[in-house]
């Protein structure tokens, strides 16, 4: 699924809403969630999950084709931890593959 | 770390004050959206949404792990974990915005 196929399946969920609106929705949560994670706070979205940003170490690596030592400076990455009910229903036995 | 943390609550507001809905319906509104990825993810599908990331569920084979506190062997059983990849956009946005306030 696609952002787009997702604006479309609340869009048939919500038919009083204009999708333009629903597409505004849409964009600003993970606007949300990007701004939030690029001043380093934390989401947590609890039974989905939580994103969070992780630093990463400056350190010497490698290039793999010359075997020259390159400097890596120190970075931030975006994390996201799955949350326990998802986890616990992505393992759940599945009722014959209805959709 | 600025150490804050959102949660439903602030994505609701910013959904607020967005689109010209209620709170109430703006809180729905988010929670739809959540619990149509986790529901996609279930069955199994990719979800992508293009400058945040892709969510993808990979099968894992069973494998022995152990109590790191007794130190016994036990089995872990094979299992679906959901893994989140960051677009490029979402790691530039991040390292732009956290070496501009962090020392």
């Amino acid at each position: 699924m696609v952002k787009s196929e997702l604006i479309m399946r609340l869009a048939e969920m919500n038919p009083h809403l204009y999708q333009r609106d629903i597409e505004r929705i849409v964009t600003t949560i993970f606007d949300e969630i990007s701004a939030a994670l690029a001043r380093g706070d934390r989401v947590e979205l609890r039974g989905f999950g939580a994103f969070s940003v992780k630093r990463r170490a400056a350190r010497v690596a490698r290039n793999p084709r010359t075997g020259a030592a390159v400097r890596v400076e120190e970075k931030h990455v975006p994390f996201f931890k799955t949350g326990k009910e998802l986890r616990a229903a992505l393992n759940q036995p599945r009722p014959a593959e209805t959709k | 770390m600025a150490g804050k943390t959102v949660t439903r609550a602030q994505l609701s507001e910013a959904v607020y004050q967005e689109v010209g809905l209620s709170r109430n319906e703006s809180a729905d509104l988010v929670e739809s959206v959540l619990e149509e990825i986790g529901k996609s993810l279930i069955r199994g599908d990719t979800v992508k949404v293009s400058s945040f990331g892709s969510f993808y569920v990979r099968e894992k084979g069973q494998r022995v792990g152990r109590n790191p506190k007794t130190g016994e062997e036990v089995p872990i059983l094979p299992r679906r974990v959901l893994v989140f990849r960051p677009s490029h956009v979402l790691k530039d946005r991040i390292n732009s915005g956290l070496s501009k306030s962090e020392g």
